[in-house]
């Protein structure tokens, strides 16, 4: 066997003599990087997956969650997600420029196509922001029962209405602030509501049924119940008010769905925040010319990597969080 | 480095083919056409394949021309792919098939009657 000649340490960084793979030894790490990165997510839309077919005939219905588009009133699912989509997409667009810009050199068009990449960052993780806001805020409001069940409330055509719409606020704590109560302290916020108000509510009007989690299979919708007599056996039942979402509970049903919300998606904006910082560095580099002494803009290259990676990972959070 | 020459065009049509993709599932997700919603193959319905399908083509098409997979040495792509569509599969159909065994156990004590 024939040693490793001394001179060959010198350039071990840029793969050794030989490059069994052909590719720098940053560009490779790069690589191995997201491989285990990937499986990583796998792992948690894996468990995602477990975790929904253990619950499989009472999973929240993703078009009936996410149905907010910014400055238009309504139901307007996926829309926004797909903008979202489209806006990562968009700036993985821009990186691959960025790295064929710098293929050939050409500095200026660099800093453009990473300037605009990490714009397109920004935009998606305020994007995200905006979309935990809504699914923590909630939009009907619901009622959990002892045994942890959530029933939401629909008027005569099926269709979810919110507790504003029938329910009186009658919960004379609203909330615990620093200002208004003990001294210095800061509470939980608790409900305008209370389950005897909506129960009382409930019996005096006759438009509003109730729907459970549980989804019907041959239609695919959660089952509603108008019989006032059944639907207050499940509401004489009630535990608790629930507006919005949090790890504990949701309005929308199942509250592992929230938590592998908030994960994953989560996880993904943390990704998303160090590559805009990765993004900003090399941005930096650029501006200030290091890669032009150095001959090379590999550096962009091993960055772009990263940034696509975050890109593809959205592909899949995008189809099984919102389509399948 | 060296010289090389510039693909922007072919980025470009890479785009143009990730956008339609991802309208097409849009669209498809949003009439849910019934034919399609109300199937069962292999455990879910045939609009759910169709959507896994997209997306993993749409995921081919990034790692192939965005992260320039196109241009590495095919020992190199093997090492990373082989992985990844080894292990992947293999943790997915074990977790689901455990995911669905706990629903049968365990959807009959759920009383859903008051």
């Amino acid at each position: 066997m024939k040693a490793t000649t001394a001179d060959q340490n010198t350039n071990v960084w840029e793969g050794g003599a030989t490059k069994p793979l052909g590719a720098s030894y940053g560009k490779m790490m790069m690589w191995f990087f997201i491989l285990s990165d990937a499986l990583t997510f796998a792992g948690f839309l894996a468990a995602y997956g477990l975790t929904r077919f253990k619950f499989i005939d009472v999973w929240p219905i993703a078009d009936e969650v996410f149905t907010h588009f910014p400055g238009i009133h309504g139901n307007y699912p996926m829309y926004y997600v797909a903008l979202m989509t489209f806006i990562l997409i968009f700036s993985s667009v821009t990186m691959v420029l960025a790295v064929d810009a710098g293929h050939q050199m050409k500095r200026k068009k660099v800093i453009l196509y990473m300037f605009l990449t990490i714009i397109g960052g920004l935009v998606f993780v305020g994007s995200q922001a905006w979309e935990w806001k809504n699914f923590i805020k909630g939009e009907y409001g619901a009622v959990q029962l002892k045994d942890g069940k959530i029933i939401q409330f629909v008027n005569q055509e099926g269709k979810q209405i919110a507790l504003a719409d029938f329910a009186e606020k009658n919960n004379p704590i609203s909330e615990h602030t620093r200002y208004n109560g003990l001294w210095n302290e800061k509470g939980e916020t608790t409900s305008e509501y209370t389950t005897e108000g909506i129960l009382e509510s409930f019996k005096h009007n006759p438009e509003v049924g109730i729907r459970l989690e549980k989804i019907n299979p041959e239609t695919k919708q959660k089952i509603v119940i108008l019989n006032k007599a059944e639907a207050l056996k499940y509401l004489e039942q009630s535990a608790r008010v629930v507006e919005g979402a949090n790890l504990e509970v949701n309005e929308y049903g199942s509250s592992q769905f929230a938590d592998f919300f908030f994960f994953i998606t989560g996880f993904h904006g943390f990704h998303v925040t160090s590559g805009i910082i990765l993004n900003i560095i090399i941005f930096a580099n650029v501006l200030l010319g290091t890669y032009e002494k150095r001959g090379h803009y590999e550096m962009v290259e091993k960055v772009g990597l990263y940034w696509h990676f975050v890109d593809l990972v959205w592909v899949f959070v995008f189809t099984f969080f919102y389509l399948v | 480095m060296g010289q090389h020459e510039s693909n922007t065009k072919l980025i470009w049509q890479v785009f143009g083919f990730l956008s339609i993709v991802t309208i097409v599932e849009v669209i498809l997700g949003i009439i849910k056409p019934h034919g399609l919603h109300f199937t069962n193959f292999l455990g879910t319905s045939l609009l759910n394949w169709i959507f896994i399908i997209l997306t993993l083509v749409k995921a081919a098409g990034i790692m192939w021309y965005f992260m320039h997979m196109n241009h590495e040495r095919k020992n190199f792509v093997n090492s990373i792919i082989l992985p990844l569509i080894i292990l992947i599969p293999y943790l997915v159909t074990l977790l689901l098939i455990e995911g669905h065994y706990i629903h049968e156990v365990m959807g009959s004590y759920i009383n859903w009657k008051y």
